[in-house]
């Protein structure tokens, strides 16, 4: 599949260069501790806001990650060169979106630590569904994050379109993924109205992984 | 002959300005076609209209019958295509892989061997000479052995030694019977190899038709003739 050929180069250029990593990690590390320090939360405070101060973090950081994506494709006209080759538009959107997945995995998993050690959560207490979550939400979040790299990668102020056009976008996966992070974080049993938020964001990354293979060639080549 | 690239009452605008206007070309299979015009003139236009990265507003573009975006030519634009913090081998594999080339791992390491960049296979591009970088793009366009080849301004910047091997690339594409567009300024290199012009000026196609004898002996009686 030449979706994965394309995210595994990338990530050879991320793994040489870390340019997106040490920005994005050290970012969100960053935006934890000042949190910790500037309002000192207690653990009633954390169990409240917990979900909501992790993913909007996990999506700020994102944008350092999305941003770099197809940006890096720029110099030496690499970008002319991947979409005369026989690689489908679909497949480079959906190449992106692997290794932007990957990556803001891996900045997610550095926050977690941070936000056990200095928020004093113990934040594995149900892993797999905690992970299960995790996975379904940053899917969604690098597949429109891959999606906007890729329309906005032509523009002089594409640092500060991809923020502005995906978080509004994001709302119905954040409140999905917050309401059933605060769940997970404090144990809580999930209950039959509480799988509505799962199917918000099943659909979510259903439709616009869809619509990012339907509408590759228009984003691309317009 | 098939016909191998077609373009048919082409309008491309950027915004008010028409940069290609109701231009229609035909090139047989086969066969080398210059594209000449001063700058400005709408060849890059062309060329990546034929590439399939840049749309039109009117008019038909097809390779071989199909859409340019599935004609996967080997392409050459003005920047060199690869990546800088990837090695030589490490691109070319990349790319090889790609096009689904044919055991990619010893065609990488025939077209390094071929562009004298074996010692230099693990560099990152980012550590390259301009020439080296220069002869890696080759390698980069080359490596799948496109039916179509279309090259802006190949000619241009190079080296005398990328020059020759660019100039043999392209007579060892046309002998095995690529279909081949250049864009260039260099006249001398590109008829010598040319087997057709086309001179394009204010995005019209002011003249079409086979290379003489007469414009190799005066490169610039096309220019005199007809613009």
């Amino acid at each position: 599949m030449r979706a994965l050929l394309v995210a595994r180069k990338d990530l050879a250029v991320e793994l040489r260069t870390k340019e997106s990593l040490n920005a994005a990690g050290a970012f969100a590390v960053v935006i934890l501790l000042l949190f910790s320090f500037a309002f000192d939360p207690g653990p009633e405070m954390i169990h409240e806001i917990g979900g909501g101060l992790l993913w909007l973090v996990f999506v700020f950081a994102g944008a350092l990650v999305f941003n770099r994506g197809f940006a890096r494709e720029l110099p030496n006209d690499c970008l002319d060169t991947l979409l005369v080759s026989p690689l489908s538009a679909a497949d480079l959107i959906l190449g992106k979106a692997i290794s932007n997945f990957l990556l803001l995995v891996v900045v997610e998993l550095i926050s977690l630590f941070v936000f056990g050690i200095f928020y004093s959560v113990r934040w594995a207490v149900r892993p797999w569904e905690l992970a299960l979550l995790f996975l379904l939400a940053t899917w969604g979040i690098s597949i429109l994050g891959s999606v906007f790299g890729a329309l906005t990668v032509n523009l002089r102020l594409r640092e500060l379109m991809v923020p502005v056009i995906i978080y509004p976008l994001l709302i119905p996966l954040l409140i999905a993924t917050i309401e059933l992070t605060n769940l997970l974080l404090t144990n809580q049993p999930l209950t039959a109205s509480d799988f509505l938020w799962v199917k918000i964001i099943v659909v979510f990354d259903l439709v616009f992984t869809a619509l990012a293979v339907l509408l590759a060639d228009t984003i691309l080549v317009g | 002959m098939t016909r191998a690239i077609e373009l048919a009452g082409v309008w491309k605008f950027f915004g008010d300005y028409a940069a290609l206007r109701d231009l229609t070309l035909n090139v047989e299979e086969g066969s080398c076609c210059a594209l000449l015009g001063r700058n400005g003139a709408g060849k890059t236009t062309l060329l990546r209209i034929l590439a399939g990265l840049s749309s039109f507003e009117k008019g038909k573009a097809q390779i071989f019958g199909d859409s340019p975006r599935k004609g996967w030519p080997g392409y050459l634009g003005h920047g060199i295509g690869v990546y800088e913090d990837l090695s030589a081998r490490e691109n070319l594999r990349f790319f090889a892989r790609l096009s689904e080339v044919a055991e990619p791992n010893q065609a990488v390491e025939k077209w390094l061997e071929r562009v004298d960049l074996k010692s230099a296979a693990d560099m990152l591009v980012r550590q390259f000479s301009r020439g080296m970088r220069q002869r890696l793009a080759l390698a980069r366009t080359f490596l799948h052995t496109p039916k179509v080849l279309l090259l802006d301004e190949p000619f241009t910047s190079l080296d005398d030694r990328a020059i020759t091997m660019l100039s043999e690339l392209l007579v060892e594409s046309r002998n095995r019977g690529a279909t081949i567009v250049l864009s260039t300024h260099q006249l001398r290199e590109a008829l010598a190899i040319a087997s057709h012009v086309a001179l394009v000026e204010n995005g019209r196609l002011r003249h079409t038709g086979e290379r003489t004898s007469e414009m190799l002996d005066d490169p610039g009686l096309l220019y005199r003739l007809y613009s």
